[in-house]
C-alpha cells in the first residue's frame, strides 16, 4: 500500500490487552497522531495462535473466524505485535486452506501489518525526539523478523529519535525462549533461553529495553524483576509515544 | 511423569562444560557460515537454486533411483535395496561373509548410525573402526555423534587430550592438537591397509552417470573407499539428484553452510570399481539404499520437504535450543531441527513426537537452510498430527497419539471463551480488578521469572476514552 489510507482496523492482541494496554493505546494514539482515524472492534479476543501452535488446528480456526468476521472493509489492519501479526498474515490462509471462508481468510491476510511496518513503510512517519539523552537494547521477535521480515522497522524509528543511542547485545538476533506454550512445555529449556538473553542485554549497562513484541517482553521482564533490579522495558508504541508527545 | 528427553535435557543443562562447548564452536560455526556468505542476494539466489535441484530430484525419486540402479549397475557398482535398517545390516553382513572379512574400516556416516551398524557388527565378531577423527574419538569414548558433521563437538581439547591418555597410555599426554591427530593418524594408518573391506557414506548420487559423490576433509573418506579391495557405501534413497550439472552448486552450498568452507579438501567421486590397469581402488564396490520410512515421508506433499536436506547441519549450529542442550539430550541419531522433523516422523509421533514440542518455532533454522526446508511449518504439521482426532486422514506414523483428554478440553475451553466476547471480556475485567488474588507462582513459569503482572484496566476498558471508533 503506497497511499496513506484514512482509516485502520486497529487490533490489539490478547496479551496487549490485559498486560500491556498502555502500548495499545500509545498504538492508537501514534496512529491518529498521523492523521489516521482508528477503528477497534470491541467483539476482538484473540488471534488464535496459541492453538494453532499447539496443534489445535479446529479450534484455533473458530477463533480467527471470529476475528476475520470484525474486520470487513477493505482498510489495513494494524497490530502491535509480530506475532499476532505474522499468525493473521502468514497462517490463516493456511488455516482456512479448502475451508468455505477461505477467501475471506486470505483477503484479511493480505491486509496486515505490524504496527512498526506500518508506521514507517506506509505512514512514513517523522519522530521528533523530546526526551532526555537516553541508552537502549532493542530486542526484535523472532516472528517480527523471520516470519514477517520487519525487524529494520523498529530500528529506524528508533534511528529517528535523536537522543536515543542504541546499543548493540551479544546474540541479538536469538530467541528468547518464549515461544507461547514452548516456555510452559519445556520450561528447563526456555529458562536457560531466556536467562542467557537477559545476562546478554544487561551486559550492555543500557537505560531500557524495548522490543515490538509483549510475549518477549513479558518473559525478559519476568526473568529481570525476579533477579531484582529489572531494566525498565516497554512496547516500541509506549517508548515512541511517550518521547514525542507533548 | 517426566519424559526420558526431559530428564535427560535437565542432565545435560547442568553440565557447564558441556554446554560451553557447544556455545563457543556454534558461535564459531555462525561467523564462519555468515563470512562465506557477504553479498545476501547472491546467497538468496543459490538457496532458491539449491532448492529447485532438490525438489526436482525428489518429485521424480522413483524414476530417478530406477535411472541410478541402472546406470550404477553398468558401472559394474552392486546396487542393494534395504527397507529397514536391519535388512541393511543384514546386507553389509552377507557381503563380510562372502569375504570372511572380521574387520572395517568406516568413513563417516549417519546412515549407518542409523542402522546401529557398529554394534550389529561387533555381535557378530566383527571389528568396527572409525576413522574419521571425530568419530574416532567418540568410538574410544563409547559414544554417540553429537552432531551429524562434528561428532565430537561436545568436547573440548583437554577432554579430548586426557581421552587419549587414557586409552593410550603409552604415547606421552600432550593437548597439542595437531600431536593428537597425528596420534590418530598413526594408528589408523596401518588399519586402511590391513582392512578387507571400507564402509562409507554417501553426500549425492547421480543418476545420470551412476556416481556417488563423496564429500570430506580429513582424506580418510579417500582411504575407507579405496584402499580395502571391497567399498560399501551406505545412504538414504533421498540422496540421489538427476545429473552431474546438479552437483557443483549444492557442494558449494554444502561445504559454506556446513562449516564455512568455500570447498571441502577431498570431493571423491566414485563411478566404478578398479579397472583393468588401475593401480588403486577397490575390486568390488557395494552400494546400499536404505528407506527406513522415507518412502513414508515421501507420500505426503507437505512433509516431503523434509527430504530436500543435503546434511549441512547449519540448522543444528543456528539453533538456540540445540546449542543449549547438546546432541545428546535429543536421543536420536540426527539431533537439533533436522532431527526433530525427521526422528518424529521416521520412528512415529508417539516414539519421538515429543522433540516437535522442543522448539520455539523461531525459524533460525529455515532461515539458513540452503535448501530452504521450512522447519517451524513442518513442526507445527507433527504437532497437529500429533493430537488430531482424524488419525485416519494421515500417514504420518503416531498420528493422533499425543492427544490427551485434559489438553484438548483445555483448548476447547479457551475457543469458547475466545469465540463468545462478552465472556471473554468479563473475564478479563475481572482478572485485572482482582489482580491482587491470582496466584504468584505459575509453576515451571515462576522458576526463574516473577509472575506476570495484570494492568490495572484492560485494553478495552481503556480505548472508550480514546475516541476511537467502535463497530
Ligand atoms: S535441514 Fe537444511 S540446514 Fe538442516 S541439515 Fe538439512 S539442509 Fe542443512
Amino acid at each position: 500500500m503506497a497511499t496513506k489510507p484514512d482509516t485502520i482496523y486497529f487490533f490489539g492482541t490478547c496479551l496487549v490487552d490485559l498486560m500491556y494496554p498502555q502500548a495499545g493505546v500509545s498504538a492508537m494514539q501514534l496512529l491518529q497522531r498521523a492523521g489516521v482515524k482508528v477503528i477497534f472492534p470491541p467483539a476482538q479476543t484473540c488471534c488464535g495462535q496459541p492453538a494453532w501452535n499447539s496443534g489445535y488446528r479446529d479450534e484455533a480456526r473458530s477463533v480467527a473466524r471470529a476475528q476475520i468476521a470484525l474486520f470487513p472493509k477493505p482498510i489495513p489492519i494494524v497490530i502491535p505485535s509480530g506475532s499476532c501479526a505474522g499468525m493473521m498474515k502468514v497462517h490463516y490462509p493456511e488455516l482456512f486452506a479448502g475451508q468455505q471462508d477461505e477467501a475471506q481468510a486470505v483477503d484479511v491476510a493480505s491486509r496486515v501489518y505490524e504496527l512498526t511496518e506500518f508506521l514507517v513503510d506506509v505512514l512514513k512517519i517523522e519522530l521528533q525526539d523530546l526526551g532526555e539523552p537516553l541508552t537502549v537494547a532493542v530486542h526484535t521477535s523472532c516472528s517480527a523478523r523471520r516470519e514477517m521480515g520487519v525487524a529494520d522497522k523498529i530500528e529506524s524509528l528508533l534511528g529517528q529519535l535523536s537522543n536515543v543511542q542504541r546499543v548493540e547485545h551479544a546474540r541479538k538476533p536469538e530467541c528468547c525462549g518464549f515461544g507461547g506454550t514452548f516456555a510452559v512445555k519445556e520450561p528447563e529449556i526456555s529458562a536457560a533461553m531466556v536467562l542467557d538473553k537477559v545476562t546478554h542485554i544487561r551486559n550492555t549497562g543500557v537505560d531500557r529495553l524495548i522490543s515490538q513484541e509483549c510475549g518477549c517482553l513479558m518473559n525478559i521482564g519476568g526473568v529481570m524483576a525476579k533477579q531484582g533490579d529489572a531494566l525498565p522495558h516497554q512496547h516500541i508504541a509506549e517508548f515512541l509515544w511517550e518521547r514525542t508527545h507533548v | 511423569m517426566t519424559s526420558t528427553f526431559r530428564q535427560t535435557v535437565r542432565a545435560n543443562l547442568a553440565k557447564p562444560e558441556v554446554r560451553a562447548n557447544f556455545y563457543r564452536a556454534m558461535d564459531g560455526l555462525m561467523t564462519r557460515r555468515l563470512d562465506q556468505f557477504p553479498d545476501k542476494a547472491e546467497l538468496e539466489r543459490l538457496r532458491t537454486q539449491s532448492m529447485a535441484i532438490r525438489a526436482n530430484a525428489l518429485s521424480k525419486l522413483p524414476e530417478l533411483l530406477e535411472t541410478l540402479e541402472a546406470n550404477l549397475t553398468r558401472n559394474g557398482i552392486q546396487v542393494h535395496w534395504a527397507e529397514t535398517p536391519e535388512q541393511g545390516n543384514q546386507i553389509v553382513q552377507a557381503i563380510l561373509e562372502r569375504h570372511n572379512a572380521k574387520s572395517i574400516i568406516k568413513g563417516k556416516s549417519m546412515v549407518s548410525e542409523e542402522m546401529g551398524m557398529n554394534h550389529f557388527l561387533e555381535a557378530l565378531g566383527i571389528e568396527c573402526l572409525e576413522s574419521d577423527l571425530g568419530e574416532f574419538i567418540i568410538q574410544l569414548d563409547g559414544e554417540t555423534p553429537s552432531h551429524i558433521i562434528m561428532p565430537a563437538i561436545h568436547k573440548n581439547r583437554i577432554q579430548i587430550a586426557k581421552l587419549f591418555h587414557q586409552k593410550f597410555p603409552d604415547i606421552p599426554y600432550t593437548e597439542d592438537v595437531d600431536e593428537l591427530t597425528q596420534t590418530a593418524r598413526r594408528i589408523l594408518r596401518d588399519k586402511f591397509y590391513a582392512a578387507p573391506v571400507g564402509l562409507s557414506g554417501v553426500n549425492f548420487m547421480v543418476a545420470e552417470t551412476g556416481t556417488l559423490c563423496l564429500v570430506e576433509n580429513e582424506g580418510n573418506g579417500r582411504m575407507s573407499t579405496t584402499a580395502p579391495p571391497v567399498h560399501i557405501a551406505v545412504t538414504g534413497i533421498e540422496k540421489v539428484v538427476e545429473s552431474l550439472s546438479d552437483v557443483p552448486p549444492l557442494l558449494s552450498i554444502l561445504t559454506r553452510s556446513a562449516t564455512g568452507q568455500p570447498i571441502t579438501t577431498y570431493f571423491n567421486m566414485i563411478s566404478s570399481p578398479r579397472k583393468v590397469g588401475e593401480k588403486d581402488g577397490p575390486e568390488e564396490v557395494h552400494l546400499v539404499l536404505l528407506d527406513n520410512g522415507r518412502s513414508n515421508i515421501y507420500s505426503d506433499p507437505e512433509l516431503l520437504a523434509t527430504l530436500r536436506c543435503i546434511r549441512c547441519g547449519a540448522c543444528i549450529n543456528h539453533c538456540p535450543v540445540y546449542v543449549r542442550i547438546g546432541g545428546h539430550s535429543y536421543g536420536t541419531v540426527y539431533p537439533g531441527p533436522i532431527g526433530s522433523i525427521l526422528e518424529p516422523q521416521k520412528a512415529g509421533l508417539d516414539v519421538h513426537g515429543e522433540l516437535a514440542q522442543a522448539s520455539t518455532l523461531c525459524g533460525a533454522c529455515s532461515e539458513v537452510c540452503p535448501v530452504r526446508i521450512p522447519i517451524p511449518s513442518i513442526l507445527n504439521r507433527l504437532r497437529y498430527d500429533g493430537v488430531r482426532k482424524d488419525a485416519a486422514n494421515t500417514n504420518t506414523v503416531g498420528s493422533g497419539k499425543r492427544r490427551t483428554l485434559s489438553e484438548a478440553a483445555t483448548w476447547k475451553t479457551w475457543a469458547w471463551a475466545a469465540t463468545h466476547p462478552t465472556i471473554y471480556h468479563a473475564g478479563s475485567t475481572l482478572a485485572t480488578r482482582f489482580k491482587g488474588m491470582l496466584p504468584t507462582n505459575l509453576g515451571a513459569w515462576t522458576t526463574v521469572r516473577s509472575a506476570p503482572k495484570l494492568a490495572e484496566s484492560t485494553l478495552h476498558q481503556q480505548v472508550k476514552n480514546l475516541g476511537v471508533d467502535h463497530e
